[in-house]
Formats: structure tokens, sequence, C-alpha cells
């Protein structure tokens, strides 16, 4: 490498907790005992616990040391470049967590009376009409926790609004550039999942889709743009096909930050839609959550929703319960609600102006970077993308031997996150790219360069990506091994070999 | 596309067959093992349980990938390489002999004759690979 | 950078969008705010509500939302933008952070329920529930459920609505008998009347009473079905004999009451354990310990050929992540809990229950719904049989009493459930004793 923009730094490398502290060390603050004592073991007699759970015995600094040295074998989106393709890894304003940290919205309970929590409510309220807005849906529920979450509460209200009218049908089609929570959310559902393959131009077809559409279909299940960042340009047309056959037409929101302002899925006859409040609205990944996956319905679908909605009667917030056709509850009490006010705390941040600004950035920031590549690195289609590029490193595969996964691992060495590789499926040899608009073009460039450096040292050193990473903590880890004899929990050492 | 033993018959799923009177021993070939990469873990059937002809019996793992095994003939399944349960990676190591997955007694031995022999796999697998 | 890609104008990237498909005006929201702006109107709208974190209310509100205290050391880490603002561990060389830290909970978790293995955790305790049916039916290759009704209401409900799509899915509920605990009779007649996946029992239960695991992990291995314990509040496993070993083959919970605030019962993070020989049944994701190149020690996702992204339609879940932050919040609080902390917050929890408990079994106008042992939670009922006017009553004053369960099921309209925990000083009991005893008086 000519010159490495990280160093390995003063890291330390940290035993499990369990291996921290001493017998009869915590680092607990608990009051004293007011009250008088009763002994638990004699009053819950055979139902007394016998030994304690084997939590860690260290102090609060230790404890404090432990995961703050951990947090340093982490790279996060504020450390830098983040490009993983339809995860959209944005940057998130720190506005965010002061609001959802206020004690008059953190400390509310779900059983307190309406009379309570009438902030609370008008703010999930307003959420909810400008998740409609931005989509163009009539409502969206707040309740589901997760996309993967959003999408079965989606294909619920599709099977609940089918079976009010006579028969809730058996399959759902879905194309092969699918996110696999599709085909597994429509499975968990009781539909059987129908795969389409995407045409030439990266584009589903609607003749593709007409010859797999019959009066067993209840929905299709379309991403747009799709996974390789390709407007589906032909989903009115489909999603009129779907309608004329009784089945209703899904969108799977997770690219929404490529039309976010530009484009109303609402308007192109899309019946349901859920959003991922953790990419497009800028809540916090956390590591793999907690994320949030409203769902926006149009007007046929609403009677279904999850109860309980909020409704406003003037300016009074209720929580309505009392809904007879709703699919029920997707989970206890009312979705994440510390999600839910960090993206409401984004959206007022941005406006509609700055949303719709932020999808043109992104969209720049992707082309940009595909500029950039091409030549390297050859996209999948020769067709215009939007807010992500899949590109292939099949031509870099066939010159040098370096595959993407070697890419991927010597990207760290740049300080740079890898993007997201080997999906979709039907690009070999995948390379998914996605920068998002909070990316500066400084950063860009970075990124490029290293990318193209990467791919002259492919072919003058190729055993030197293949071993990548090699200036980052640790080498590359043996997953066989992990996977062949799994262990999943500490273990004291001397129960080891 | 070597490693092809000439004494076995072969599948279209990249299995290979070794029939013996009206025994047919399966595994998987050395191009599938490669393509699987590390293998981590291997289901296979019960002795005893019954299998139809292009029937899924099995799966094996890596640690990216399922691939599901197909019998390509009806029967009975008489042995299991049990030793696989604990050693899936003979599969890499010698997908032809420690690395075998099941005997079946076969129900309709003409079944058999659907088999590929080793330059005709030779030649499908060539296909496969462009 | 236009130049570069070579296009006049940003509009000109979205060409491959149909003129007839575009939105038809500019989004019709609020204008833009500056941070200042924004922390006044959060603050305003946190301002019409009332809140027991400013100190306004004293609150006796738990019924699975049940509020601890949080170590302030937590905070400062999970602010740490490394864990703040990763996303879920794909690439495991630098995401080790993450991935050590959910390798510590599944041991914990391990820990808590007393059983050999963990998931890096579901949304809630609600759909870690439904999760657990799932995985049993998956199991068992049955479509019937016995759930006790001493279950949350409101995870009843989940699971009904997550097996709405499965038409053969049967879940038959068995009541609870005059002791506030499941009833095992009809329990073992249910179990007798037709093969089932699974027996489901919450313990402590909806109303706070401590169920007896062992026998109905007999009953539920004696019809050849798992049987399967769920825990909402986990702080009462520092009393309580564990799941494990009360011979429960799976165990879920909610795990948010000592890790975070309650926050209007969102997010939340489930729990998730089982046995051993049941790993590859399991939903969600599991971290695992390996070596680098180098030998040495690190952390990785495995067993994922479970999982949505490779086996799609048939894996185990549809989920694709966990609740990380969530986890990590649970992670450590345990730790700096400890075993001998985890113990004594136990200790306190139960003594000050049980002195509320008996002090407002002595008033007038209320008596306890159930006398078996309980947690930190007990069942009352009003005299005057409703709950709802009392608990709007006391309100006003400032005072939340407990939970009015005719919330959940009209035939509970009678009753209070009263949560006492660690953070409830003697004089804060005394005090809704008192108001109480005013109300009981008065009725």
């Amino acid at each position: 490498m000519t010159q490495s923009c990280v160093t390995p730094g003063l890291l330390h490398y940290e035993p499990p907790i369990f291996e921290i502290g001493a017998p009869g060390r915590n680092g607990a603050s608990l009051p004293a005992l007011d009250v008088p004592d009763v002994d638990p073991a004699t009053s819950l007699g055979n139902l007394a616990r016998k030994s304690p759970p084997g939590f860690p015995e260290a102090s609060e600094v230790e404890v404090m040391r432990h995961f703050v040295r951990l947090s340093q074998w982490n790279h996060a989106i504020d450390l830098g470049m983040y490009p993983l393709g339809s995860c959209t890894m944005k940057y998130n304003p720190k506005v965010n967590e002061a609001t959802a940290r206020l004690p008059g919205l953190a400390g509310l309970h779900p059983y307190q009376p309406e009379s309570h929590l009438q902030g609370a409510l008008r703010l999930l309220w307003e959420l909810d009409q400008a998740l409609s807005e931005i989509s163009g849906f009539a409502r969206t529920t707040l309740q589901p926790a997760a996309g993967a979450h959003g999408e079965l509460t989606g294909l619920m209200l599709i099977r609940a609004y089918l079976t009010t009218a006579g028969n809730p049908r058996s399959k759902v089609i879905i194309p092969d550039t699918a996110h696999g929570t599709n085909p597994a959310s429509v499975a968990l559902n009781g539909y059987k999942p129908v795969l389409v393959k995407t045409g030439a131009d990266g584009v589903l077809l609607p003749a593709d889709v007409e010859a797999v559409l019959d009066e067993d279909v209840a929905a299709i299940m379309v991403t747009n743009p799709n996974t390789l960042g390709i407007y589906e340009t032909h989903l009115p047309k489909i999603a009129e096909m779907v309608h004329d056959a009784g089945g209703l037409v899904y969108m799977d929101g997770a690219n929404l930050n490529a039309i976010m302002g530009k484009v109303k899925p609402g308007d192109l006859g899309v019946d349901v839609m859920h959003f991922n409040l953790h990419k497009t609205f800028s809540t916090p990944h956390g590591g793999g959550g907690p994320g949030a996956g409203p769902v926006g319905v149009v007007e046929r679908l609403v009677p279904y929703l999850p109860r309980p909605t909020v409704e406003k009667h003037g300016d009074q917030f209720t929580l309505d319960l009392d809904r007879p056709e709703s699919i029920g509850r997707v989970r206890s009490f009312y979705g994440n609600f510390g999600v839910l006010v960090r993206a409401f705390t984004y959206i007022r941040e941005l406006g509609g102006e700055g949303l719709t600004q932020a999808t043109e950035m992104a969209v720049l920031n992707a082309n940009y970077i595909r500029a950039r590549l091409k030549e390297a690195f050859p996209p999948s289609h020769d067709v215009d993308t939007l807010h992500e590029t899949v590109f292939s490193g099949k031509l870099l595969k066939k010159e040098t031997g370096v595959i993407t996964m070697d890419v991927a691992k010597r990207l760290m060495d740049h300080g740079f996150h890898p993007p997201t590789v080997y999906f979709p499926l039907i690009v070999p040899e995948a390379l998914m790219i996605e920068p998002t608009e909070t990316e500066p073009p400084e950063e860009l460039d970075r990124f490029c360069d290293a990318m193209l450096h990467i791919h002259a040292e492919a072919h003058d050193s190729p055993e030197t990506v293949h071993a990548a990473p090699l200036q980052v903590g640790l080498r590359r880890l043996d997953e066989t091994r992990a996977a062949r004899k799994p262990r999943l929990r500490w273990t004291p050492p001397e129960e080891t070999e | 596309m070597s490693d092809i033993p000439n004494d076995l018959q072969y599948t279209k799923e990249h299995e290979w067959a070794r029939v013996t009177d009206d025994v047919v021993r399966l595994g998987i070939t050395r191009h599938a093992a490669d393509q699987l990469g590390d293998i981590t873990m291997v289901e296979l059937p019960r002795e005893g349980d019954e299998v139809q002809k292009d029937d899924e019996f099995g799966t094996i793992e890596s640690v990216k990938a399922v691939s599901a095994v197909y019998s390509p003939v009806s029967g009975t399944i008489v042995r299991v390489n049990e030793i696989l349960e604990d050693n899936p990676e003979y599969i890499n190591d010698d997908p032809y002999d420690v690395g075998w997955l099941v005997e079946i007694q076969m129900s309709n031995t003409s079944e058999v004759d659907e088999l590929m022999d080793a330059a005709a796999y030779k030649t499908f697998a060539a296909e496969q690979e462009d | 950078m236009l130049e570069v890609i070579g296009v006049d104008s940003v509009s000109d990237l979205f060409r491959s969008i149909p003129a007839d498909s575009r939105a038809k005006g500019p989004l019709d929201l609020p204008p833009p705010l500056s941070e200042h702006e924004l922390l006044g109107l959060l603050q305003s709208l946190a301002d019409a509500n009332r809140s027991a974190a400013t100190g306004e209310l004293l609150s006796f509100l738990g019924a699975g939302a049940t509020a601890h205290g949080i170590p302030q050391a937590l905070d400062d880490i999970i602010r740490r933008t490394e864990f703040l603002t990763a996303y879920t561990p794909y690439q495991a060389e630098i995401s080790q952070g993450t991935l050590q830290a959910v390798f510590e909970f599944q041991t914990l978790v391990c820990e808590l329920f007393g059983l050999e293995v963990a998931n890096a955790s579901m949304y809630d305790g609600a759909t870690a529930t439904a999760e657990a049916l799932l995985m049993t039916r998956r199991i068992k290759r049955r479509d019937r459920f016995v759930v006790s009704e001493g279950l949350h209401p409101e995870y009843m409900e989940t699971c009904e609505t997550i097996l709405s799509g499965l038409s053969e899915a049967e879940l038959v509920r068995i009541p609870l008998g005059a002791d506030g605990r499941t009833d095992a009779s009809a329990m073992k007649a249910a179990l007798a009347e037709a093969p089932s996946a699974c027996l489901v029992v919450q313990s402590p239960n909806i109303f706070g009473v401590v169920e007896d695991l062992a026998p109905l992990a007999n009953l539920a291995h004696e019809a050849d079905a798992l049987a399967i314990a769920v825990v909402t509040e986990m702080v009462s496993l520092s009393l309580l004999e564990p799941p494990g070993a009360c011979d429960f083959d799976i165990a879920v919970g909610e795990g948010v009451g000592y890790a975070v605030p309650v926050s209007l019962g969102g997010p939340g993070v489930g729990l998730f354990a089982t046995r051993d020989k049941f790993k590859r049944q399991m939903p969600g994701r599991l971290i695992g310990e390996t070596l680098d190149a180098n030998g040495v020690r690190g952390y990785v996702m495995t067993l994922a050929t479970r999982e949505q992204h490779i086996r799609r339609e048939k894996a185990t879940s549809n989920i694709c992540t966990n609740q990380g932050l969530i986890a990590l919040c649970f992670t450590i609080a345990s730790s700096l809990l400890g075993r001998s902390g985890f113990t004594q917050l136990g200790h306190l929890n139960f003594a000050k229950a049980q002195y509320a408990r008996e002090a407002i079994a002595a008033l007038d106008g209320f008596e306890l719904r159930y006398v078996a042992p309980a947690f930190n939670e007990f069942a009352v009922r009003v005299s005057g049989g409703d709950a709802t006017a009392l608990v709007n009553d006391l309100a006003a004053d400032g005072i939340l009493p407990g939970v009015a369960m005719g919330r959940f099921d009209p035939a509970w309209k009678d009753t209070l459930l009263v949560t006492v925990t660690e953070l409830h000083r003697r004089e804060d009991i005394d005090r809704l004793v008192t108001a109480l005893a005013k109300k009981g008086a008065s009725s």
C-alpha cells in the first residue's frame, strides 16, 4: 500500500467480561433495605433459585474499560464511510439522541392513562401523517419493530383483506433480485413464493409477470428501486395487471432513499409498503437494531391495521383498541417508540425540501462512484442506477484470481467498511455500493482511490489482497471452525480442553 | 475437471453412485464438494427410511450455503455414513471414499440405467462450467 | 461531480423514472427546523405528557414493562458511536466489539434461564414467544399449542396474529386455577386431547403469581410436547429457579427492565434460549467463538444457514438482525450488577413488594386476588369492582397505583396489578397505602 490512512492504533486484546474481576466484586449501586427483611428462600420454598446466575464479578471501572475497549474494535459510520448496499448507512444526527432521551418521552409507561400520553400520541399521529405523505398512502402503522417484521405485517394485511373478499389465495410473486427476507416472510405467512426472473435490462417485465399470474396469486412483492439500484419502470403496468387478477401489490421500501420526494409509491398502484426508519430516516443501527418497520397502506387496507392505532379527535389523541377487522397486535405495546422519536426528529429537521435534497445527493454520490469505478469493476447492467450500483468482480477474478471477498477485506486496510458482497445473487462476484447522501466528495474520492488501488494491487501482488486484512486488529476469522464445532457461549477455561 | 473415477456412475446433481447388485452407495462429486467449500454439517435420513427417485434425502451445509442431495433411485435407506455427523470435513477430504453419504436398497434396479458414466459426466460438468 | 458522471444536472440522474410516475408536487411537510427549535418542539411534546421519570408521578405500573434503576455508566457506553452507529456485524474483522458483546449477551441469557444456548436476541418478549411456538412447530411437526392464560395478554395476541397465516394452527387456552396458577389438570387434559407441539406458561404470570414450573414441564414431556417458559420480569430470575433447572426446553423473555427506560414499551429486547440439541432449529442470529489466521481468539456470526438470507423460504425465521443496542444495554447492566448485585436487586424487589402487599391486603376495601407466592408484583381486588376508576382517581393526585386489569379482559375489571421495585422508597409505598386507604374507606 502506498499510503495507509489507518494505523494499528492502541487496541487492547480484551478477554470476555467473565474473565475480568474477582469473586464477590460488583459495580452495582443499590439502595439499602428500608422495609422489614424477608428471606426469599424461606418464602419461596422449592420455587427458590438454588444457585445465582453466573453473572460477571467486576467493578464499575473494569466494566467501563471492557466495553470501551470493545467499542474500539468496531468500524462505525462515525469513523468512516460504510457503503453497504441496500443498508443506507447515512450519518445519524446527534440531536435525535438528545430528543429520544427526554425524560418526558423515555420515562413513559404504555399503560398510563391516555390523558398522560397526549404529547407522545401526538408525535405518533404526526409521524404516521408524515410517512403517509412521503409515500402517498392513507395511513401508516408504526408498530412493526424492523423491516422484516413490517413485511410480515404487510403480508398479513393482504391475507386479511383477501380473506374478507372470499379467498386468501396461495402464492406471492417475488423477483429473483429480492432480499431473502421476502420469501421467508411469505412462507411465515402461509404463502408460497413464486420466483420471477428479472429482465435483461435489470427490470421486471410485464410479460414475465403475466406468465406466472393467475387467480391463486395473492400479491407481488417488489423492491423499487430494486436491489440492483435500478428503477422498476414497469411497476404501474405490473400493478394494474396484478390488480386485474385480483391480487395486491407490496413494495419493499428498503430503497426508499432513492426516490423520497420524487415518487410516491402510493401513486404507482402499490397497496402496501414497509419503511425502514433505520435506513431512510437515519435512526442509528446500533450494531443490528433496534430498527422500526412502519407499514403504509391504501384506504381499503386501513381497517386491517394492527391494533391499537392512534386516532385524533379535535385536539385529543386516543389509542383505538376497538378495531374488529384488525389483524391484531404484531408485538407488545405500540412499537419501538424510542426509534420513532428519532425518526420524527429527523423528518422535522429536514422538512420536505430537505428530504428531497437528501434523495438527490444520495443518487448523485452513487453515480459519481459508478462513473469512477465502472472501468475496473463493470456495473451489473448498462442502464441508469439510482442510490446504489451493483458492480461485478468477475473480470478481476478472471484476470487475477482475486475474488470479491478479497477486495472487501482489503478495503478494511484502507479504513473503509466493505460494500455488501455476493448480493444480489444474480450478479457474479457482486459488490453493491451505496454511499448515501451524507458522504462528502473528498471521502467518495478516497473510497474510489482505494478501490482502484486494490484493483491495481490485485494485478501486481494478488497474494497481498488474498491475505487481507493486514492492518486491522485481527486477521481473517475461521468461520468453518466456528460452524463445525459451535462455541456459542463462554465457559470457564478449565472446562475446555 | 479432474478427479472423476471411472468405476462410478453420476447424476446431473453432481452426485456419484456405486452400484453393487441391488444396493447403491451415494455421495457427492469432488466438483460438488469444491463448489460448496468447507462443509460444516450433513443432515442425512435414518436407516429404514423410504425414498422415491428424485426426492431430496438430505442436506449438506457449508458456512454460507445449503445444498440438497437427491436420490437418483427409489428404495430403502439401508446404511447411513454416521461418521459424517461429527466429521463433515471427510466429504471435502475424500468425497469418493470416506465421504460417502448413504446406501439405498433399490426397489427398481432399472432406474440406474439413467445414470451417466464418467465420460458423460465429464462432458456434462464441463458444459456447466461455461 | 456532474462532469465526471457525464450529465448536465442532478435531475438528469432521475431520467429512468417515467414522467407520469413522478410526484405531483413537493412534499407537504412542515418546514425544516434548527437543532434549537427541534429541542424546543420535542420538549413541548414531552411536557404534554406526565412521566414518572420527571418526578411528577409516583408509579407502580409494571405488567411486562417494569422500570428499574439504570446504571449511569451504561449511557456513556452506548453513546460510544462505535457501538451506536455500526451496522449488523457482517464483516467480522472490523466488528469484533459488537460480536464479542453479543457473545457475552448469549452467555448471560443462558445463565439467567439455566439453558445451554441463547440467540443474539429478538424484537421483544412477545415476538420471542411467537417464535418459540413456531420453533416447536418445526421440531414436533404439529400445529397445536397449549397456552396458559397466565401469559401476558399482549403476548397471547401477538402469538395469535403471527399464527394467523398458518391455517392449521390452533391455540388452546388453559385457564388459571383458584390459586392463580395455571390449572395443571386442565393442562394435562388439553395435552391428552390431541398431539400438541408445546405448552406455554409465564412465570411470574400476568397476575404476578409464581408458577410451579417443574410439574408443568413433566406434563409436557409425558405428552411428547415441548415446554416453553416466558419471563416478562427478568429480575425475578435472581430468586426464582430458572426454567432450565425445571426441565423446560425453551425459555423466552423481555430483557428491557434493568437495561433501558420503559419508553412507552419500545424498543424491547426478546431473550431466547434453548437446549443444545435444538440449536439448529432456533430462530435468530447466533455468534460463535473462533480463531483468526494467527490463532487469536475472535468472534463471528455462525450457523447462518438457518437464516433467511441463505435458506430463504425454508429459513427458521424471517428475522434479519437482532435488537443489537438493547442487547448491549442488557449486557452492560447485567455486568455492572454482577452476580452479587443481581441477587441483592432481587431481594430488594421481593422484600419491598412483600411489604406493600401485606399493607394493602390489610386495608378495608382491598383483598389479594391470590395468596400464592409472588415476586415484585401482585393482584388486588378493589371493592366496588372498578379498578380503572380507582387509577384515574389516584392519578389526579400524582399516583399511578398499578395497572387496571380490565384493559386486558372485562372479567378482570375489579383487579389492580401493583408492581413494586427497588426504586420505591418505604415512604413511597406508605404514600400509596395511605392514598388507597382513603379510597377504600370512601367506597
